[in-house]
């Protein structure tokens, strides 16, 4: 248990950066507005790993879960017709 | 050309910069000062299982009056800016694609559910992680959701309003009181401590909480619901 905890930390820690990568880079905005909340939900996660369980919530409800459907939302209002 | 090499130079000195703290990063091996006393005092003094609630409510309390007031902010002037001039339109004529079977039928199922874990969330903030923000904002992605299934949905803007309005006035309340009952402004010996890990324990913190979380809950909820309601132009 105690060795496996830096590893998963660091696979978490990559998968963050990546999906950062992929939220400024790729063409489509509804891919990037989930690559943005994906990076808000392994932020929860890390979160719960440094013993903050308190923060990772507030992470994962604000972050991941409203952020990212306000984005939608706000989306689909601007294309108009085109919902999400 | 020269404004990308400033941003690669920015990086690079952000880069050395984070290397640097991480080369000399030592991991502490006990609490410092204040965590020591935090850790120590608030089963005791404060009487709550999670001593970072008691560090949010009691000892810091004025912070959190703070934060509260910022979202109250936030929340009225996304409603100056978003609510002026669309009275005319109040019911919206364009054409909405119906949301799907799924959504509705999910919605249906998961909106109470929500409520119920928002409520449980700042209602046992004193024992459990959590607490009035979280628990707020899981209760307005209950309203999120119910907005999404149904864009043209109206809500009473004045329910909203007279929650937010009478959580504020009581949270405020039960902090003055706490200057002429208890020890000062926030002080949560209003109410007997009681046993600690008990659901009424921790004197008036799970009825600050439950203020703070509908407060947040109905703030969140007028800045979706004035989002939804603004006219396209």
């Amino acid at each position: 248990m105690i060795e496996i905890m830096p590893a998963l930390t660091l696979l978490f820690a990559a998968a963050m950066i990546g999906a950062a990568f992929v939220a400024i880079r790729v063409k489509q905005i509804s891919i990037a507005i989930l690559a943005a909340g994906l990076v808000s939900l392994l932020a929860s996660v890390m979160f719960l790993f440094f013993a903050a369980p308190d923060v990772a919530m507030t992470e994962a409800a604000i972050g991941s879960g409203l952020t990212t459907f306000l984005f939608f939302f706000v989306l689909g209002r601007v294309r108009g017709d085109k919902h999400d | 050309m020269i404004k990308r090499a400033l941003v690669l130079l920015f990086l690079f000195a952000l880069g050395t910069l984070f290397v640097e703290l991480l080369l000399n990063y030592t991991p502490d091996t006990e609490l410092n000062q204040t965590g020591r006393y935090y850790a120590e005092h608030s089963a005791q003094d404060i009487g709550t299982a999670n001593i970072t609630t008691a560090i949010i409510v009691t000892y810091r309390g004025l912070d959190t009056l703070g934060e509260v007031t910022v979202l109250f902010l936030t929340a009225a002037i996304v409603g100056v800016l978003l609510g002026r001039g669309n009275h005319k339109g109040k019911s919206l004529q364009r054409k909405l694609p119906p949301s799907g079977e799924l959504l509705t039928t999910g919605s249906y199922l998961l909106v109470p559910l929500i409520l119920l874990l928002g409520a449980y969330v700042f209602i046992n903030g004193h024992l459990t992680p959590g607490g009035g923000f979280q628990g707020g904002a899981i209760i307005a992605s209950a309203i999120l959701l119910m907005l999404l299934t149904d864009p043209l949905r109206h809500f009473s803007h004045s329910l909203i309003a007279a929650v937010e309005s009478i959580s504020g006035l009581f949270f405020i309340g039960i902090g003055v009181l706490g200057i002429f009952y208890a020890g000062g402004f926030l002080d949560n010996r209003l109410l007997p401590l009681g046993e600690l890990g008990a659901l009424f324990s921790a004197g008036v913190i799970p009825i600050i909480y439950s203020f703070i979380g509908l407060k947040v809950g109905a703030e969140f909820s007028s800045m979706l619901v004035n989002l939804s309601e603004t006219e396209d132009t």
